[in-house]
């Protein structure tokens, strides 16, 4: 499901939908569609409770929940994109918030919506099996985690649910920016690499040019949340289409 | 056998609930942590040195003791007291402390983290590491930090470092997300205490198992004192943990009545009570799916409650199975007959209760008035209200 530029790794660029403003979210989808090497944009829906991220996450998905965004105002803001975008969309949600909102009534807004497809992050396998032949049947693709500390036996159990790609976190704990990468990173998404004909992409840590191009020529995909949002936080008193083109700007230099 | 031998698992699932709904980083965690303790329990030096611990260290077993000032008030049913509140550290917590912190040794971690609420299960985390020469980290809402100073003197003195948490709502729920956050980087060389029956696979039977102790040794008490079972059984609902381990030994019990009591807060508006089994529905939050409350969007709701310890927006899920089975009925009762009871059971039996307890208390003063003098109804004191004395007189001069 990856917009790919050539051979070159793709960028994937980590979005919490409504922060600062929904406008904001859309406008910056739109920009970044325009931009060479973003492979798909994920879309964070705002959750109270998010275990796997750190204070950047954690922060913009207060304030968007604060002003009043909900799973339904996200479908129908990004909704407005559908077919005006080639860049894949892919949801990533708290299981919390799907099973409220109903699995199956997810999957078909999702899809109305124009999202691609769905990661649940707090969903592993064997919750997920269920869930991941529902987004299937739907036609979308599912993403699922690999961490550090998956055994080689989950790995196999969890890459044969992957259809879209698979999410390797480069590092365990929460989402938000280190200095460096895992000494064993290129050794882990190998082995990956080996397990699956399904792409992989890295994410949690990565918020540099120099990350992205430690993964270059092996991971097929670099994923970068917390520096992006980071960076829509600095700017966040702006108008939509300035804070979309200062993303975009950041996501270029990353993607050179 | 060998070491590779394929043991069996645990149930997962209490009916449709519980299960293992976190990121896939903590999964192996609970795998490891699943298996070490099918081996624990059935490893006869694992039992014999919990049940030492239990017994030389904490002081079991507690008494169980007939509370006839109360009994006398309520005008009903005899009313007995499962003392937990003399336990080392006054409350039940520390029974699953020292069987965790007791695995955390045989799976070779150096370092234990926690959550505490009222500060109760951070008091028995930061004992049993102590014991154990472990290094210890509790995570504790900056509210309850406020509410509840004696116990993070006890945990700081103790060599535990208190975390205070300043996100969300700064109480239980915040301390949980931090923790397991905490988790989610140090899970290699850490093990995270869960304090109630709440949380992923396998906490739930974990702990519930833990702390049947309580429960076990009431029955034994009761048909020793009374020579049959008892008629009910009341005890206070947060997470659940005092009231798993009290009814779980009575659960293939007919005759004997389970009854949860939650915290009924200020009002029955949402964000105004924690009583989550009696108002709230079926949803995902911390690793399993049990009853919640949370808004239409499947965000956390607010929750309120005078006391710490209750003050979840959560259930264990097991609890969850119970209500909707109906073996275990499960009511509500406000912030204001809490502390009625809390007066009620100082000045009548010179026990001062945990605001958690007293909400069973109340529960069980209303029971008691409305059945035969020839039953029984046991309520388990879950701990001691040493911790809330300023917190509660801060309470009761509001009302006066």
């Amino acid at each position: 499901m990856i917009r790919r530029s050539g051979e070159k790794i793709a960028v994937l660029p980590f979005l919490a939908a409504g922060y600062p403003t929904l406008d904001a979210t859309v406008e910056t989808v739109r920009s970044l569609d325009g931009v060479a090497g973003v492979g798909a944009i994920e879309i964070g829906f705002p959750f109270s409770d998010p275990i796997a991220d750190g204070p950047v996450i954690q922060e913009a998905f207060n304030d968007a929940l604060k002003s009043g965004v909900t799973s339904q105002r996200v479908f129908q803001s990004l909704g407005t994109l559908r077919g005006k975008v080639s860049v894949p969309l892919v949801a990533m949600v708290s299981y919390s918030i799907v099973f409220r909102y109903g699995p199956e009534r997810f999957v078909l807004d999702a899809k109305e919506a124009g999202f691609s497809g769905i990661l649940v992050p707090d969903l592993p396998p064997p919750e997920a099996d269920v869930f991941c032949a529902m987004v299937r049947r739907e036609g979308l693709q599912t993403v699922l985690l690999v961490a550090p500390t998956t055994t080689p036996e989950r790995r196999q159990q969890i890459v044969k649910l992957c259809s879209g790609f698979v999410y390797y976190l480069s590092v365990s704990g929460v989402t938000g920016e280190r200095t460096s990468l895992p000494t064993d990173l290129v050794e882990k998404v190998r082995g990956l690499k080996n397990a699956t004909m399904v792409p992989v992409c890295v994410g949690f840590g990565i918020g540099k040019r120099e990350h992205v191009q430690q993964l270059e020529g092996l991971a097929d995909g670099a994923i970068v949340g917390s520096a992006i949002v980071r960076k829509m936080r600095e700017h966040r008193e702006r108008d939509a289409k300035s804070i979309a083109g200062e993303v975009a700007r950041l996501v270029k230099t990353l993607v050179a | 056998m060998s070491a590779t031998a394929v043991l069996e698992r645990l149930p997962s699932h209490f009916g449709p609930y519980g299960g293992v709904f976190v990121p896939e980083t903590l999964v192996t965690a609970l795998d490891q942590l699943e298996l070490e303790y099918i081996r624990a329990k059935s490893d006869p030096a694992f039992v014999a040195e919990f049940e030492r611990l239990l017994r030389e260290f904490v002081g079991r077993p507690s008494r169980l003791y007939f509370a006839e000032r109360l009994t006398r008030h309520a005008g009903g049913a005899r009313i007995f007291l499962k003392r937990e509140d003399l336990n080392h550290t006054g409350a039940h917590k520390i029974n699953n402390t020292i069987g965790q912190a007791l695995l955390t040794k045989r799976m070779g971690k150096p370092r234990i983290i926690a959550e505490t609420g009222a500060g109760q299960h951070g008091v028995a985390s930061a004992t049993a590491a102590a014991l154990f020469d472990l290094k210890c980290d509790v995570y504790m809402g900056a509210e309850d930090v406020r509410r509840q100073s004696l116990n993070v003197f006890r945990m700081k003195l103790m060599g535990a470092r208190v975390i205070e948490v300043q996100s969300g709502s700064k109480t239980l729920k915040d301390a949980l997300n931090e923790a397991m956050r905490d988790w989610m980087g140090s899970v290699e060389h850490t093990h995270y205490i869960i304090g109630s029956v709440a949380g992923p696979h396998p906490f739930p039977t974990m702990v519930r198992d833990f702390q049947s102790v309580i429960g076990k040794e009431t029955r034994e008490q009761m048909l020793e004192l009374t020579g049959k079972l008892p008629d009910y059984v009341v005890a206070c609902v947060g997470g659940g943990s005092n009231a798993a381990g009290i009814f779980a030994p009575f659960v293939e019990d007919a005759s004997v009545k389970l009854i949860g009591v939650e915290a009924g807060g200020e009002s029955m508006n949402l964000g105004r009570h924690a009583a989550t089994l009696t108002h709230g529905r079926p949803g995902v939050l911390h690793g399993a799916l049990s009853y919640v409350l949370q808004n239409d969007d499947g965000q956390t709701a607010d929750v309120h409650s005078c006391s710490a310890g209750l003050d979840y927006p959560g259930v264990g899920p097991e609890h969850a199975y119970w209500k909707d089975t109906g073996r275990v009925e499960y009511t509500s009762v406000s912030d204001h007959a809490a502390l009625e009871a809390f007066k009620l059971l100082a000045r009548l039996e010179g026990i001062i209760p945990a605001l958690e307890t007293a909400h069973a208390i109340a529960e069980a003063v209303c029971l008691a008035r409305r059945i035969p003098a020839d039953q029984t109804v046991v309520v388990n004191l879950s701990g001691r209200g040493d911790k809330d004395v300023q917190e509660a007189s801060r309470l009761l001069a509001m009302q006066s």
